[in-house]
């Protein structure tokens, strides 16, 4: 998984970060496992109450845009696998 | 030897500002938390060493920040802010019900009395609270259920309730205001809220006397006279006598009564400032003319300091939380810029030096006295 630089600094990693998630793997199970393993993040890519994507990140994988995708569902195989990312992309936004 | 620090919240970032209690030569530290927008920042009076800071932006949210060592490392903790409850609705931009959404922090109160205990200013307006510092937080919530909440109206920067003000003389009396909402207490400790408004004059709500819905802009209280608030309104600085049950206008001879900012010098608690802003439309200083005016008279008559300030070309703003005083003998008073600089004046405000010019646009500025 590739993270925003802010969120990298905020989590205090570098690089791609690699999860270990058992059972099926969707954005909910990523998510639920980067939150687990960086406590830091909780409300930084979803929020808190309601799960929702934060409007200005996206979800990108094996060039195509996930964010949409219900968060249930499966992820491409090359991302299951480790051969391709699941990126979290900052929006052009901002000031 | 005492020491003065000013915790700056900007824009991309916060600074800590550290000098003598000469204040001429100063220390400049930070970005923290750079190219995040940090609304306030604020130490805690029973543990000068303990700060709080909230950092958000428009990508990731909302964090909260906590420095035990007066700033220098900082550990992010709790950021879950739940309305109790079912949230219900208040009024949209086009009067329509629209559902409580939490946004950001904007102003965090830490306790008197206990460092672990801390107040949050959120936006949608509630008040949250902390008592493990800052790890779990919980609404204060019959503030939004007292019965107005469904007719609060956001302002243009938000709905946000930016202003808590402990009573240092009771400690179940807490004062609190809401853009654009008005002005509320308690009076048993956050369990059931009033409005306070009498006296306000709104002439951009329908009623203009109605007791919800005035832009209160910032409130200060000396804590000598809990029960004198001073108030800056969209337009109008207003005075309380009776701990907000009513209010009576104070702007006397201020070139405008717009504005943000206001404050009370430390020993002085007649002693006022305000940083009048030209107009609602035109959010810089008359004539581009920074000029604090200060009363000793707890209004009424106002005098402008501008000794060390720009008198020309200047088309700055100042915001709500960006005023604060320290308590040294000779009363220091600091304000920060939407142009990235940071005032200060050693002497009441009599005349002031930049303390730093290319900041990022100051959101707030909270100063501790540090013996």
């Amino acid at each position: 998984m590739a993270l925003p630089a802010h969120l990298r600094t905020l989590a205090k990693v570098q690089g791609e970060v690699t999860l270990h998630i058992e059972g099926p793997v969707s954005q909910r199970s990523i998510l639920d496992a980067l939150e687990a393993g960086y406590p830091v993040l909780r409300g930084t890519v979803r929020d808190q109450v309601t799960k929702q994507r934060r409007p200005f990140l996206r979800f990108f994988a094996c060039a195509e845009d996930l964010s949409h995708q219900p968060p249930d569902s499966a992820l491409p195989d090359a991302v299951l696998s480790g051969a391709e990312p699941f990126l979290i992309v900052a929006a052009v936004a901002g000031g | 030897m005492s020491k003065v620090r000013v915790l700056v919240g900007t824009r991309k970032g916060a600074f800590v500002l550290t000098s003598d209690g000469k204040r001429q030569k100063w220390d400049v530290t930070g970005p923290h938390f750079g190219g995040w927008e940090i609304y306030h920042l604020k130490g805690s009076p029973a543990d000068p060493n303990r700060l709080y800071a909230s950092q958000s932006n428009g990508w990731s949210g909302q964090l909260i920040q906590r420095s035990n060592d007066g700033g220098k490392t900082w550990e992010p903790v709790g950021n879950k802010f739940a309305y109790e409850g079912i949230p219900g609705t208040h009024q949209w931009y086009d009067g329509t019900p629209h559902p409580w959404e939490f946004k950001r922090v904007w102003h965090l109160e830490p306790s008197l009395t206990d460092p672990d205990t801390v107040y949050a200013g959120v936006e949608d307006a509630a008040l949250f609270r902390s008592t493990d510092g800052g790890n779990n937080w919980e609404e204060l919530a019959g503030l939004r259920g007292h019965g107005s909440g469904p007719h609060w109206q956001p302002g243009a920067g938000g709905m946000c309730l930016h202003t808590i003000i402990l009573d240092p003389a009771d400690p179940q009396r807490i004062f609190i205001a809401i853009s654009s909402a008005g002005a509320f207490r308690t009076d048993d400790g956050g369990k059931s809220w009033k409005p306070i408004n009498r006296g306000l004059r709104s002439q951009y709500i329908p009623d203009p006397e109605a007791e919800v819905g005035h832009c209160v802009h910032h409130i200060a209280m000396h804590k000598s006279k809990p029960n004198v608030l001073y108030m800056q309104k969209h337009w109008d600085v207003m005075r309380s006598n009776n701990g907000g049950d009513s209010w009576q206008e104070v702007s006397g001879n201020l070139p405008t009564d717009f504005g943000f900012a206001i404050d009370i010098h430390a020993h002085e608690p007649e002693t006022i400032y305000v940083v009048p802003i030209k107009s609602d439309a035109e959010h810089y200083p008359l004539d581009g003319k920074l000029r604090v005016y200060r009363s000793r008279s707890g209004g009424d008559e106002w005098e402008a300091l501008t000794e060390g300030l720009p008198q020309q070309d200047c088309y700055v703003n100042v915001l709500r939380d960006a005023m604060a005083v320290d308590t040294l003998d000779d009363c220091g008073i600091y304000f920060g810029t939407t142009g990235g600089q940071v005032y200060g004046s050693a002497n009441a405000g009599d005349s002031w030096m930049p303390i730093v010019r290319d900041l990022p646009a100051v959101l707030s500025v909270e100063v501790q006295t540090l013996s």
